[in-house]
């Protein structure tokens, strides 16, 4: 009998084998075909050429996974010390720019960060920049903020910092609050509370907070293509290159996503070792 | 804590929000500019709200965003809420393994699940040019079309794909935490197990489906690296269109449709939140 509705999953597994499991296998073996068809590696051979494409991804998501946690575990950890009706109202502001296509405001950050842009504008109309003109002797009309791997990198925290405050608060709202009051009663402080009882306990939040960050952050090729310009090329700008892009190569694009892959994958390997002992990352 | 530090903390918290929130507020004001331009403000106008609807680029981008976001989100659910009940019954050898899977749309870079798809449609439309050929060849009573493109249909399968392990992840707590004895009680009481089901189960579990279908919309919704991969040349979500977009110089047209979503949203999750929060009122009332 039980049994029998474990038979309520077949469909599931059989869309999921179809939708999921063999998608990836086309990406492997399209990695490893030439373009004549036939076996090859020298899809991966060239992808040598790219090592600086591949630095340069990892580098800017990892800069910008390391601000959201820094920005998000107070930011989360704040709104859960906050009353009920407080803390819905936060979170129902954290989730609703998801509601924009992200997109359009990353488009409105360019409006923002231009040359000429509302920021500049700003600064100009204060009067910052006569101020540093005149202090330095220089000849400074603006700042330039677009076009820069940390306008990227802005893009990446802004677009991805709900991802990391939600996984996180989910952990620290559900925190037994007479796990907190024993570690007081022993003795601890407020600090050593946080430090030996919540921050060990929220780690799952963080790790799959750390996840839905880098991930994304990592394979990105819009945000970089709107504010880091045409020559802060990233892997995401790369594959859809040889997907839908002028150079056509789904072959060789397939190889530089199955390297992407792994390495991402032996990244959140490496980083779950650490939190081993830990409740399975939790979502949401 | 302190009501210093308490203080110090809602400001911290006020500057996040404006950081989150700044450029949708440009975003907004500018949809009312009595100008294309970006960042110089001209007076007001509503202009881009009047020609937004003779656009059909966009009307019809968006028709095709909110019916593929629809439609994946009611399949996904009913799909996701069935599987999650087959694996809630299952062996742990088996759920297992079978989680795994279920993780591999959401962990997984979207442009890897997108272009992956990409590559499995256009492996099986040659596929299927073959078969059909060989299909009118052999017989003529039927004719199958040869050449299939990707579009409405292949979006939509991306979204369901995508969607379902939300659903999974959100409904299948609620059953863990559900107690046992309750479908055994129903069933002894004279239920048959799908009624049971119905009465028992699913009102349980439904704060589970509610929230596993509207993550699944959002995430439909927000999509766009998925869809651009998915879907063809022929149709578009309004993600492809901003895309297009950029390419050139975006239309204040933009601006004032997503206004329109983003206010209709804002205005939904306010109902929603007062309704809850006056239930809540009502039953700590009772309570008293």
């Amino acid at each position: 009998m039980k049994n029998k509705r474990a038979l309520f999953a077949v469909p599931y597994v059989g869309w999921m084998a179809l939708f999921v499991v063999a998608p990836i296998v086309m990406v492997v073996l399209y990695a490893f075909t030439a373009a004549s068809g036939g076996f090859t590696l020298e899809n991966f051979a060239r992808i040598g050429g790219y090592a600086v494409v591949f630095t340069r991804s990892f580098q800017l998501a990892l800069i910008a996974t390391v601000i959201c946690l820094l920005i998000g575990y107070p930011v989360a950890y704040m709104i859960s010390r906050e009353g009920p009706r407080f803390q819905r109202v936060a979170m129902m502001l954290v989730m609703l720019p998801m509601w924009m296509n992200f997109l359009l405001r990353t488009y409105s950050w360019m409006s923002i960060l231009e040359n000429t842009g509302l920021l500049n504008r700003f600064f100009s109309a204060i009067g910052l920049f006569s101020l540093i003109n005149r202090l330095f002797g220089v000849q400074l009309e603006y700042f330039p903020m677009i076009n820069t791997q940390g306008a990227v990198v802005l893009g990446m925290v802004y677009n991805y910092l709900p991802f990391m405050i939600l996984p996180i608060y989910s952990v620290i709202e559900k925190l037994d609050s007479s796990l907190l009051e024993a570690a007081r009663d022993l003795g601890a402080n407020s600090l050593g509370v946080f430090r030996k009882v919540i921050l060990p306990l929220s780690l799952p939040g963080v790790l799959s907070g750390v996840t839905m960050v880098f991930v994304p952050s990592v394979s990105t090729f819009a945000i970089s293509k709107l504010l880091g310009g045409s020559n802060e090329l990233l892997l995401g700008d790369l594959i859809e290159q040889y997907f839908v892009g002028t150079s056509y190569n789904p072959y060789l694009g397939s190889a530089v996503a199955l390297v992407m892959m792994v390495i991402v994958v032996v990244c959140m390997a490496v980083m779950n070792r650490f939190g081993e002992g830990e409740e399975q990352a939790v979502m949401l | 804590m302190s009501r210093k530090s308490r203080g110090f903390n809602r400001v911290l918290m006020a500057l996040i929000f404006l950081f989150l929130y700044a450029p949708i507020f440009v975003l907004i004001v500018f949809s009312f500019n009595d100008s294309s331009s970006r960042t110089v403000w001209q007076g007001f106008t509503l202009r881009w709200y009047e020609e937004l609807v003779r656009d059909r680029a966009i009307t019809s981008a968006l028709w095709t965003t909110l019916l593929v976001s629809l439609l994946a989100t009611v399949i996904a659910t009913a799909a996701g809420t069935m599987a999650a009940v087959g694996l809630f019954h299952m062996k742990k050898r088996w759920r297992r393994p079978l989680m795994t899977v279920n993780s591999i749309p959401m962990t997984n870079a979207d442009i890897v699940t997108g272009v992956s798809l990409c590559l499995l449609f256009v492996a099986f439309f040659a596929g299927w040019a073959d078969f059909a050929r060989w299909i009118n060849a052999v017989q003529g009573l039927v004719r199958l079309p040869v050449r299939l493109h990707m579009g409405f249909g292949t979006l939509l399968i991306a979204h369901i794909t995508f969607n379902i392990p939300y659903v999974i992840l959100n409904v299948s707590p609620k059953l863990r935490q559900m107690d046992k004895n309750l479908v055994d009680a129903a069933q002894d009481l004279g239920c048959t197990w799908l009624q049971a089901f119905r009465k028992v189960v699913l009102p349980e579990i439904k704060p589970g489906i509610v929230s596993g279908a509207l993550i699944a919309f959002t995430m439909s919704v927000d999509d766009f690296v998925i869809s651009y991969f998915t879907a063809g040349s022929g149709t578009s979500t309004l993600a492809m269109v901003v895309y297009g977009m950029t390419k050139r110089r975006i239309s204040p047209k933009i601006n004032a449709v997503s206004t329109l979503l983003f206010i209709t949203v804002l205005a939904l999750l306010v109902v929603v939140n007062v309704r809850e929060a006056r239930q809540e009122q009502l039953a700590d009332q009772r309570k008293l």
